[in-house]
């Protein structure tokens, strides 16, 4: 019956709505979004402290500029963009920074990370404020001042804004669609944005539209919004070549490639991005940002929340970012008794928060506080009977159920071959599953062990590159070094060459001088061999074990050219220079090895040294006692 | 007929015969294919825990046939996975004679015991030890590939192996499990 009616509706839909092209699949759950809309957006008192993760947004984490201690006004800058995603966070408020410590961010893992807690002095005081007259500027000098706004996307994906309006000059998108579809149930804070503030977000509209050179903007709103859609299409009418289209309210229709299609009955290739189509989106309170930055010279530093689900008295707030959630339920009267925990973004792709002292960051749209009542509990999942309402359901065209399989398996590459990556995790398969199975949280499963063995594989690239280079300039050294000696003897085989072969000469014409050399030969064995004896007692109990071969050395004396007594004579030499090194460490011990530069040092810097050299000689006593240990 | 026949076959495999000559010539194979497909499964960690001094002499040895397939405890069970299904060979547990497999850690050197010795860099496989003689050694730990090669030669036991924490970067999601819960006294019988 209800697949009837569905059906029904569909045909309906698709006569009668001719300018929008329908996606496969998506669902209709229960919206959910008239708790939140009866308040207007209300202000938040002033939190006693604010924390502010350096995670807010999609890419590098930014990079620190402030110290604890460090007395910052509103919307100065405390972590700049650093690389090439990357968004920059600023103060919420004046006041003082009082650490800069690990805690618990708003993270599916529950897992600790980097914050700068800001505790505000009152005052609310901004920063002196500069205006950019974004008409009469430079496309790449408004970029620049862009990526220092810190404006991210507000509708939950994070991503740094400045990167999607870079454009070169020569852009080719020639639509700007912007993303006002707010398809999930529950959240209503874009819904009651565009109802109060349309002149605003259509301002922003502009100045995005002329960033973008784009020809045509397309405003798609979901037509269960129409106060909304009432409110922007009176607000942009002072926009050129606009439209407000409704869109039929069917989830997901505000994810970027289902809104492209519905408005434009444009599929974006899965491998590649809209622009290359020549298509942009931002979502509304995104172009409100870069408004409010333009204009005003006000980086992103408050977004609007919806609080909603078990409490009180459901309402949007306009919440600076680093705000603690606990403040924010309070304000919308509470969470009712039987609330179990809270989700944050919407109950289709939302998490749940690993508790509710996190804070308010830029990804924050929605909170709910979730009770069994309003969210029961998943009855178990039973085995997957393959009946494919998953693939029915799927706006992206995917296999779901193959996906299950492969995921359940872990045979990730036949995933991946199935377009893992393409999932948008809408939860559509998982809403409609009659086996109530996870499907997501398999597919997120998935994903992240794909993500990591795709990372230990690059590591293991990196790590083989440079053991190859390793090894290849050991070869090399190796060569060089022979190469070296090669030369080094040929040079020293060609200097004696050319006397002895004269001596050589003279020797066969006087016999007087051969006689002279070899006594000079055995006057130099003398005294080689009195060096070495000399060598041999300084040693002492060392060369004991020696003793027997020099012994041997004394009785071979009658052939010197013997091997032996090369080597033995090479031990002597080694031996002698042992000597010499030794004297000479004495020596400089003696003398006072003192560093050079080390007249005008502090007290504290000659503390350090002296605490440093005393590890230093902790540790070669050390060393000197395994020695002993080990003999 | 008989002789023309003859002929035909004959011209056909001179011809076939020299096309199969150039491409044997054009597309040489440089090295042993099967050495390359091996060492692209290993970890590359360098750790010689197999026995041999590397992963790429481990690839030979095992391409050769000297080695077994299960020596290599970086690779884990995957590894050896992955490698039974390259070689069309039956699986085997790790060998546990060449160690276990451990958490991925990187290592450390506690810089005020470092005595500047260079042991350390001479013993690295991958070059990820930055340091002079007589100056303090630190670690690159985006280039580590933890296997410990540096821990024996370090005179002063400075290095300490530091297993990667678990961060919002590094986190992965969970292969879902259904915690059992019993339900209650009644209800069991309802359903009994």
């Amino acid at each position: 019956m209800n697949n009837i009616i569905q059906f029904a509706s569909k045909l309906i839909k698709s006569l009668t709505v001719s300018d929008v092209h329908q996606f496969h699949g998506g669902v209709h759950p229960d919206e959910h979004k008239h708790e939140s809309t009866t308040r207007p957006i209300a202000q938040l008192p002033m939190p006693e402290t604010l924390t502010l993760p350096l995670r807010q947004h999609v890419g590098y984490i930014p990079k620190l500029k402030v110290q604890v201690g460090d007395y910052v006004l509103k919307g100065e800058m405390l972590a700049e963009a650093e690389g090439t995603v990357s968004a920059a966070i600023h103060a919420p408020t004046s006041g003082t920074i009082t650490a800069i410590a690990e805690a618990v961010i708003p993270h599916p893992s529950g897992l600790p990370d980097m914050c700068v807690t800001l505790t505000p002095d009152g005052k609310d005081q901004w920063k002196p404020l500069t205006p950019i007259d974004w008409q009469h500027t430079a496309h790449n000098e408004l970029i620049a001042s862009l990526r220092t706004s810190g404006i991210v996307g507000l509708g939950g994906a994070t991503f740094p804004t400045h990167i999607k309006l870079r454009t070169d000059g020569t852009s080719a998108v020639h639509t700007l669609i912007i993303n006002a579809a707010e398809c999930e149930p529950y959240i209503t804070c874009d819904d009651m944005l565009m109802r109060e503030r349309a002149d605003e977000i259509v301002q922003g509209i502009a100045i995005a539209q002329h960033l973008l050179r784009a020809t045509k903007v397309v405003i798609g709103i979901e037509d269960n919004k129409p106060a909304a859609a009432h409110a922007m299409t009176a607000a942009s009418q002072t926009l050129t070549n606009a439209t407000v289209t409704a869109v039929p309210t069917l989830y997901p229709s505000g994810d970027a490639r289902r809104l492209i299609h519905l408005l434009l009955g444009v599929e974006v290739p899965h491998h590649k991005r809209a622009t290359e189509v020549g298509i942009q989106v931002f979502n509304v309170a995104t172009v409100l940002a870069i408004y409010r930055y333009f204009t005003f010279g006000e980086p992103s530093v408050s977004r609007i929340v919806t609080v909603t689900g078990n409490v009180a008295a459901p309402q949007n707030f306009e919440v600076l970012l680093g705000t603690p959630m606990p403040l924010l339920m309070a304000a919308a009267g509470g969470a009712k008794a039987d609330t179990s925990h809270y989700v944050m973004g919407g109950p289709m792709m939302g998490f749940d928060l690993p508790s509710l002292d996190v804070p308010v960051t830029k990804a924050t749209n929605c909170i709910i506080a979730a009770s069994p009542t309003l969210f029961a509990p998943p009855p178990p999942a039973q085995p997957c009977i393959r009946c494919t309402r998953c693939a029915d359901a799927c706006p992206v065209n995917l296999q779901p159920q193959e996906l299950y399989w492969f995921a359940k398996s872990d045979n990730f590459e036949k995933a991946r071959d199935y377009n893992l990556f393409d999932c948008i995790e809408c939860g559509c398969c998982t809403y409609v599953c009659p086996s109530n199975i996870p499907l997501v949280q398999y597919y997120r499963y998935a994903k992240s062990e794909i993500i990591a063995l795709d990372k230990a594989q690059e590591a293991a690239d990196l790590a083989r590159e440079r053991n190859d280079f390793r090894l290849a300039r050991i070869e090399r050294e190796k060569l060089e070094r022979a190469q070296k000696h090669a030369e080094r003897a040929a040079a020293a085989k060609n200097n004696l060459a050319q006397p002895e072969s004269a001596e050589a000469d003279k020797a066969a014409s006087n016999p007087d001088a051969v006689a002279a050399k070899k006594a000079a030969i055995a006057a130099a064995v003398e005294r080689a061999k009195a060096l070495k004896q000399a060598a041999a007692n300084s040693r002492g109990a060392e060369a004991d074990s020696e003793q027997p071969s020099l012994a041997e050395s004394n009785s071979a004396e009658t052939k010197p050219d013997s091997d032996a007594q090369a080597k033995i004579d090479k031990k002597a030499l080694i031996a002698a220079a042992m000597e010499r090194a030794k004297a000479q460490k004495l020596a400089a011990a003696q003398a006072g090895d003192a560093p050079k530069n080390t007249e005008n040092l502090s007290a504290k810097v000659k503390a350090e040294i002296d605490e440093i050299e005393a590890i230093r000689t902790k540790a070669q006593q050390m060393v000197k006692d395994k020695a002993s240990d080990n003999d | 007929m008989l002789l023309t026949s003859i002929y035909v076959m004959l011209g056909l495999a001179i011809v076939l015969g020299a096309l199969l000559g150039i491409a044997a010539l054009l597309f040489k194979v440089e090295g042993d294919p099967l050495v390359a497909r091996i060492d692209a499964i290993l970890p590359q960690t360098q750790c010689g825990q197999c026995g041999y001094p590397g992963c790429k002499p481990y690839a030979t040895a095992i391409a050769n046939g000297e080695a077994d397939i299960n020596q290599c405890p970086p690779g884990g069970d995957a590894g050896v996975h992955a490698l039974a299904d390259l070689l069309g060979v039956e699986y085997k547990p790790l060998n546990a004679e060449h160690g276990i497999p451990k958490p991925k850690a990187v290592a450390f050197i506690d810089e005020a015991t470092c005595i500047g010795c260079t042991l350390c860099i001479q013993a690295c496989p991958v070059d990820a030890i930055l340091g002079a003689s007589k100056h303090m050694h630190t670690i690159i730990a985006s280039e580590c590939t933890g296997c410990e090669l540096c821990l024996a030669p370090c005179p002063v036991d400075c290095i300490s192996m530091k297993p990667l924490a678990e961060t919002p970067d590094n986190w992965k999601w969970k292969y879902p499990v259904f915690p059992i819960k019993a339900l209650p006294a009644n209800s069991g019988k309802a359903s009994a």
